[in-house]
């Protein structure tokens, strides 16, 4: 039997039809739940070959607590209510406590009654992950000085180490003195110390840090100071800036523009 | 003069060989039912094909060295996706992973944990999502 061209084309259209196919009996559907956390595609991570900080002291007021109720919101900060046990991530300090070595009887009183953000300054040659005995402080590639909570044996000489006080111990359990906890970031345990740890947690998932998003002023810069197009880059390139107690060699990567 | 020595030894000889095997007989005679564990919640539940990361002898056997290996990865490399020996992967994460499914931590976790009086710290830190919502 010979087929017409036109035959032809009529069979195999009508099984081109039965290709198209509705999914009315799932046979095939392995599974319509999804188990937490399966199939986890992190969003795009921030990276950097150093990460910094840039702040713009002018911007900066000196009433505002923006950034410092949204980090210690965010990280599980416990508030001991006593300032001899207080647990700090990034608090504000007097101007004569940042710059000890810029401050004389002559600074007028705008300076004088200045205050100013403080954070733990990540910097390139720490000396609390130089004194950490177990290795639990330690100095990732792309700059952030992190905590590892479960080595800390709470000897607390990175404490002693830290020319910034950047560092708190908890000497009780933080648990009951954390107004609201945030389920997505763990809380410490009693006998460790913890500090800022530049929302590393937040740049895995692509965000900026707490601190960062929470100024309305936009006084806090952050950045990846090896690229030279980065936004602190050409700040610091334009503005006079300090570090604090860079003499010291811990090569801080805060910068205050002044 | 011999038998004498004897009448000493054997006493104390008996108590040490009985306080020896004590833990040995005592778990004998008392012996704690294994626990059962309880997979009622409403995330597995809803699962079709109820697996959890990895089959369940690796995970009833060596949960507590893959959560040590995910700690490690995590906080010191960086590496926070958990591939499968399937090939499914994961976030690794004990609070939004595994405590997600198994949200019932004192039916689960816990009565394991203490018929084999395993004290993990994890939880010192880690939270317990049910917990905060109380």
């Amino acid at each position: 039997m010979t087929t017409s061209r036109r035959e032809f084309l009529k069979i195999a259209g009508a099984s081109a039809l039965t290709l198209i196919t509705f999914p009315v009996f799932p046979v095939g559907a392995k599974e319509n739940v999804r188990i937490p956390g399966q199939d986890f595609t992190s969003a795009k991570p921030l990276t950097a070959r150093r990460w910094a900080m840039a702040i713009d002291t002018s911007k900066c007021s000196k009433d505002c607590t923006d950034c410092i109720v949204a980090c210690h919101a965010i990280h599980n900060v416990p508030d001991f209510g006593n300032p001899k046990d207080e647990v700090k991530w990034i608090w504000q300090e007097p101007f004569a406590a940042v710059f000890p070595d810029n401050q004389h009887a002559y600074s007028g009183q705008a300076i004088q009654k200045m205050r100013l953000p403080v954070l733990c300054n990540h910097c390139a040659n720490p000396s609390c992950v130089r004194v950490c005995p177990t290795q639990a402080t330690f100095k990732r590639p792309d700059g952030i000085v992190m905590m590892d909570y479960h080595r800390c044996i709470g000897c607390r000489l990175c404490m002693a180490g830290c020319p910034y006080g950047a560092r708190s111990m908890n000497f009780h359990d933080p648990r009951p003195f954390i107004a609201k906890i945030n389920p997505d970031f763990p809380t410490r345990t009693k006998g460790v110390v913890e500090k800022c740890n530049f929302c590393q947690e937040r740049l895995a998932k692509g965000l900026l840090p707490a601190c960062v998003l929470a100024c309305k002023e936009k006084a806090l810069v952050f950045g990846d100071l090896e690229d030279p197009l980065s936004d602190i880059r050409s700040l610091l390139k334009e503005r006079f800036n300090l570090r604090r107690k860079a003499h010291l060699g811990t090569r801080p990567q805060i910068y205050y523009i002044v | 003069m011999k038998q004498h020595k004897w009448r000493f030894i054997l006493p104390g000889l008996v108590i040490f060989v009985v306080g020896v095997t004590f833990p040995l007989w005592y778990s004998a005679v008392n012996s704690t039912p294994v626990p059962v564990l309880s997979l009622d919640t409403p995330v597995i539940n809803q699962l079709q094909n109820k697996e959890c990361v990895e089959d369940k002898a690796f995970m009833s056997a060596d949960h507590m060295k893959m959560l040590h290996a995910w700690r490690d990865e995590v906080v010191r490399e960086g590496k926070r996706e958990y591939t499968a020996k399937d090939g499914r992967k994961f976030e690794k994460s004990l609070t939004r992973t595994c405590l997600s499914c198994h949200s019932n931590k004192e039916q689960f976790c816990d009565r394991c944990h203490n018929y084999a009086g395993a004290k993990p710290t994890c939880y010192d830190c880690h939270i317990i999502p049910e917990e905060v919502k109380k």
